[in-house]
């Protein structure tokens, strides 16, 4: 199996908060990796180091073996990684089609020339476009919805919809921030039909950030556990849920009884 | 709206407008008139394009009439000093002005909303500045005077009535151009731009890009407006490119409707007319303008012909093969 993701030592400072310390982590070809840790523990600044948002103080990132650490986000989703967001942000004012479209890179990298002047065969291209779409509307289970404005969906559906446009975007590597926060239980069950639609019949790689433990636990492949910026703890979801470093960062030390999550 | 839904009904409503736009010098011989529908002409060439800017792209930009003055003044002293033709004059205008625009997106796109807005009026005033004392090529406030006509293939466009089909061709093509810009995969990636420029570079759009295209569009545009008016007048000076001319655009295009053509035209229509129709009461005219501004505002913040009335499903093309759901779809999206 293909390494596609490694980030060596990663560390980002804020004036004299260090956000994220010294974090390595590596995501194997194929397999659903997933972050957890405490509330303020780095796990979405990890996100946005990856993602372009912030450069990293120290260390590098490497994606499929290329450095990518200096690279603007928008250059980041042409390598092929895209991402959703903890609080939603869809382009509300925009149709649910439309949000996936704009997404699509033969949209927003139509020429000027072209968007002026082009007949048929620009035609033909938004004609693929659109049924690309349509084909990722039906993964997410709103292609009966295409003409509402993304901001009248039910927050569920927004959330998945997020998903669906960064699937557009054609990426590799598909980084979910809280996927199903705010979710119901059976919104979490599509959401995690999604996810193995989205690895084993797309064939894309899925790393994610999940405070639901029921929900990490079943789904990924492998879990990182993040804490005070500094990652703690590494492996498969039985052994993560057996770690007493864990256990300490969720819910304290010493009072060894008190593990009914 | 549900008339302007059917595209053949669409089609008779436009061919009707346009006899009526080609009729008119013939049912209204008043000259007066005629000059205030250039004008109407001119000012939809302004708004729209810096609709693209503002409403589009999100880009707040007080220094418009910067870029009708480039052009003016470059369509003028090519005109004048070197007897280049004016549709020449006003390929050279669009493209200096362009490159005005580019030169001031560059180093300033970065700013965001208030700060961007500062550098532009400041830009504005530059160039207000540069045509009053750079006195050896523009004469400075005495203005350049007595600037030709166009003319094609030796036919000399000259009476209001000649300007008034010249202007309806380039309000026109700007209206074709613009349209196709808005509803292309370019428009829509200046929309995210708009909305949220973090998400927008989440999905691989990179927005200095698309607000430079939307700046260097506008720019061009307005210069062909400005070359299109100093052939008009004859007579060009500074005043005309003010910081007060920037704000007239803007609030057309604000009252209009931002991110909206149609809102463009009818702000520009409304924002010409009133104050000639205000002419009688020339004392209070500017108040009762400034009140109909706030009440606008305050009433209709959104513009008459807002964002809300965009056509939607840009690229305008029915999903679904066509088979189904586009009629149901077509007529709840517009209520």
């Amino acid at each position: 199996m293909a390494q596609i993701l490694e980030t060596i030592n990663a560390t980002i400072k804020f004036g004299g908060l260090t956000a994220v310390n010294s974090v390595s982590i590596t995501q194997e070809e194929g397999e659903i990796l997933s972050l957890i840790g405490p509330n303020g523990a780095g796990k979405t600044t990890l996100f946005n180091l990856l993602t372009g948002v912030y450069r990293p103080t120290e260390g590098n990132i490497k994606f499929y073996g290329e450095e990518i650490t200096g690279l603007k986000p928008h250059e980041r989703v042409d390598k092929g990684i895209s991402r959703t967001f903890q609080n939603i942000r869809l382009f509300h004012e925009m149709t649910v089609l439309e949000n996936l479209l704009i997404a699509n890179p033969d949209c927003h990298r139509e020429s000027i020339w072209e968007a002026v002047f082009g007949g048929r065969k620009l035609r033909q291209k938004r004609q693929r476009v659109v049924e690309k779409c349509e084909g990722i509307l039906k993964a997410i289970g709103l292609e009966d919805k295409l003409e509402e404005l993304a901001t009248n969906l039910p927050y569920g559906k927004q959330r998945l919809l997020e998903i669906g446009r960064a699937l557009s975007t054609d990426p590799k590597l598909v980084l979910l921030d809280e996927p199903g926060a705010g979710m119901n239980s059976l919104e979490k069950e599509e959401l995690s039909r999604l996810i193995y639609y989205i690895t084993t019949d797309m064939k894309k790689n899925v790393l994610l950030i999940e405070h639901d433990m029921k929900f990490v636990m079943g789904i990924s492949d492998r879990i990182v556990v993040l804490d005070h910026g500094e990652k703690i703890a590494e492996g498969k979801p039985e052994d993560i849920q057996n770690n007493p470093l864990v256990i300490e960062a969720y819910l304290g030390k010493g009072i060894p009884e008190d593990d009914d999550d | 709206m549900k008339i302007l839904r059917n595209p053949k009904q669409k089609k008779v409503l436009y061919g009707i407008g346009l006899i009526l736009l080609a009729a008119f010098p013939f049912l209204i011989t008043n000259s007066y008139y005629l000059h205030v529908c250039i004008s109407i002409g001119v000012y939809i060439l302004l708004a729209t394009s810096l609709n693209l800017v503002t409403g589009f792209a999100g880009q707040l930009s007080l220094g418009h009439a910067a870029f009708y003055g480039i052009g003016a003044y470059v369509g003028a002293l090519l005109m004048l000093n070197f007897d280049v033709n004016f549709f020449l004059a006003m390929i050279a205008s669009a493209v200096v002005s362009g490159l005005f625009g580019l030169l001031l997106g560059l180093p300033t796109l970065r700013l965001r909303g208030d700060y961007l807005a500062i550098v532009t009026l400041g830009f504005g005033e530059i160039v207000r500045l540069v045509f009053v004392n750079w006195a050896e090529v523009t004469r400075g406030p005495l203005g350049l005077p007595g600037i030709p006509s166009p003319s094609i293939f030796g036919f000399q466009i000259s009476g209001r009535t000649a300007f008034y089909y010249l202007i309806i061709v380039l309000v026109l093509l700007t209206l074709f151009v613009m349209n196709r810009i808005v509803n292309s995969g370019v428009g829509m990636a200046m929309q995210t731009v708009k909305i949220d420029e973090i998400a927008a570079e989440s999905i691989g759009i990179y927005p200095i890009k698309y607000k430079l295209i939307a700046f260097v569009v506008a720019a061009a545009f307005a210069g062909i407006a400005g070359c299109y008016y100093a052939s008009y007048i004859a007579y060009i000076s500074p005043t005309t490119f003010v910081y007060n001319t920037s704000v007239t655009i803007l609030a057309m295009v604000v009252l209009g409707g931002l991110g909206s053509i149609p809102g463009s035209i009818i702000g520009a229509v409304i924002l010409t007319l009133v104050p000639e129709l205000l002419r009688f009461m020339s004392d209070y005219r500017m108040l009762i303008f400034g009140a109909l501004m706030v009440f606008m505002m305050i009433f209709r913040p959104e513009g008459f012909w807002g964002a809300s009335k965009r056509v939607k499903n840009i690229y305008k093309i029915k999903a679904g093969g066509g088979k189904n759901g586009s009629d149901s779809g077509d007529n709840q999206r517009h209520n």
